[in-house]
């Protein structure tokens, strides 16, 4: 199961160096985001250092089903999909080597997301481990959830909006833990993150054992 | 080229009984009796939509047995389609490539899924002369027929015992199809079993064992035997 995850991420990413659409488009979406709120939110500076942090973690969303929608639609060109199925993979291992895909991506538009915030908001930083260890846990909930819902909605003729319509219900909970999180994090209060960390992490359990015994019978009727 | 594992059983590769196979609600296989013993070489032939394509997916454990017995390989479709799967190659209409990654990307990525050796790889790119220039060629901007050679690379690389081809000549030039047909007579030459299905009669009926007609869902065996044919090992 992981010789078959890793070679799916790593056939992801590669995918992805080649066509650089989170680079130039999901990344450039996701900064687009920021500005807006700020444009918006601007004349009361006082709102928007509060809403930060959710914010950062709705843009981080919005962003998510983009790359969550390029991961599917990569096996839905050419019957990529019938030739996943013949290849003898693990579908466990499929579904957490398209986890570890979304993840990393997911990691690396964080951080730079965190930059932006940074230089938009004005946000003072601080809680680091906190802040690391809130963005691996949620998206690992969001990746996994994501991925999960994906392989439903990716034999549908309307994915692309079903997609965000199952999805971010489901998420609900993941955005409430890391605003949470994050808040405690700026606002230098870290041990009162912790808890909302923890919540999170069950969440991010229960989607990646869902999605390692859900995600074949999903990819077969999909 | 040693390109598959040998076939060593008596029992037939293919055995349907009574086969059901539905897309939907219509039933694309409406009963299919059908035998197909090892190294044999076999031509479905039909109109379009008469069921060669939904046939061989039905073979290959893509589509779900509905009704009657279905056993290719020795597993039971009907209770594990999965588990034929990663011993069957498949090439269909559509290429199962990612346009991205390049020639020789595409090839290790399916060869290593089916846990191939890097050398069936380079035995592979270089049969289907794809080991030059056009092993660091994005798939995207092959050809045609340079993207059907791809998808041949990597079915050969898989050594699968069970080859089923639709159309396989399509898009490719003339040494391409003659490349295609080496293809499958080293490949049953060295254990494989081969199932087709063509609208080249000429080429295919050359290099068919038997030939079985496939029309309305069900097969029967066809009343003019291949010129290749010896004993009608497809019933």
């Amino acid at each position: 199961m992981i010789r078959d995850a890793l070679l799916i991420a790593g056939k992801d990413l590669r995918l992805e160096l080649r066509s650089r659409v989170a680079l130039n488009q999901v990344l450039p979406f996701a900064l687009l985001v920021l500005v807006l709120f700020a444009f918006a939110l601007d004349p009361d500076k006082s709102v928007l250092t509060q809403a930060t942090p959710g914010l950062y973690w709705i843009a981080v969303l919005f962003s998510a089903l983009l790359a969550l929608q390029r991961s599917f639609a990569i096996e839905a060109t050419d019957g990529n999909r019938d030739a996943l199925r013949l290849s003898g993979l693990d579908p466990a291992g499929i579904f957490l080597g398209k986890v570890m895909a979304v993840s990393a991506q997911l990691l690396v538009l964080e951080a730079l997301l965190g930059v932006g915030v940074a230089v938009l908001y004005t946000s003072r930083i601080e809680g680091w481990i906190l802040l690391a260890v809130t963005s691996v846990v949620a998206t690992a909930s969001i990746a996994a959830a994501g991925t999960l819902y994906g392989v439903l909605a990716a034999g549908l003729r309307v994915r692309e909006t079903l997609l965000p319509l199952l999805l971010l219900p489901v998420l609900a909970p993941v955005l409430i833990g890391s605003t949470r999180a994050f808040e405690a994090a700026l606002n230098g209060s870290p041990s009162e993150g912790w808890p909302w960390v923890g919540l999170m992490s069950i969440f991010a359990s229960l989607y990646v054992v869902a999605g390692i015994f859900g995600f074949g019978p999903l990819l077969e009727e999909s | 080229m040693e390109q598959t594992r040998p076939a060593l059983s008596p029992v037939p590769v293919v055995h349907l009984r009574g086969a059901v196979a539905l897309l939907g609600r219509f039933p694309a296989l409406a009963g299919v009796d059908l035998d197909i013993e090892a190294r044999r070489i076999v031509l479905l032939r039909g109109a379009n939509g008469a069921g060669k394509t939904t046939l061989l997916r039905t073979l290959a454990g893509l589509v779900p047995v509905a009704g009657g017995e279905a056993v290719v390989l020795g597993v039971d479709l009907v209770a594990d389609p999965r588990a034929v799967r990663h011993r069957v190659g498949l090439l269909g209409h559509a290429t199962g490539l990612y346009d991205e990654l390049t020639v020789g990307d595409n090839v290790r990525f399916w060869a290593r899924a089916a846990g191939a050796d890097p050398a069936d790889v380079e035995r592979a790119l270089t049969r289907l002369g794809l080991d030059g220039r056009l092993r660091t060629v994005a798939v995207g901007r092959l050809s045609a027929g340079q993207r059907r050679r791809t998808s041949l690379a990597c079915l050969i690389a898989r050594r699968p015992e069970l080859w089923l081809l639709d159309e396989p000549h399509a898009g490719l030039d003339q040494e391409g199809r003659d490349l295609v047909d080496t293809l499958v007579r080293e490949a049953v030459a060295a254990g494989a079993t081969v199932v087709l299905s063509s609208h080249e009669l000429d080429r295919s009926l050359q290099l068919a064992d038997s030939v079985i007609t496939v029309a309305g869902g069900v097969v029967r065996p066809d009343p003019s035997p291949a010129p290749g044919a010896n004993d009608g090992d497809a019933r």
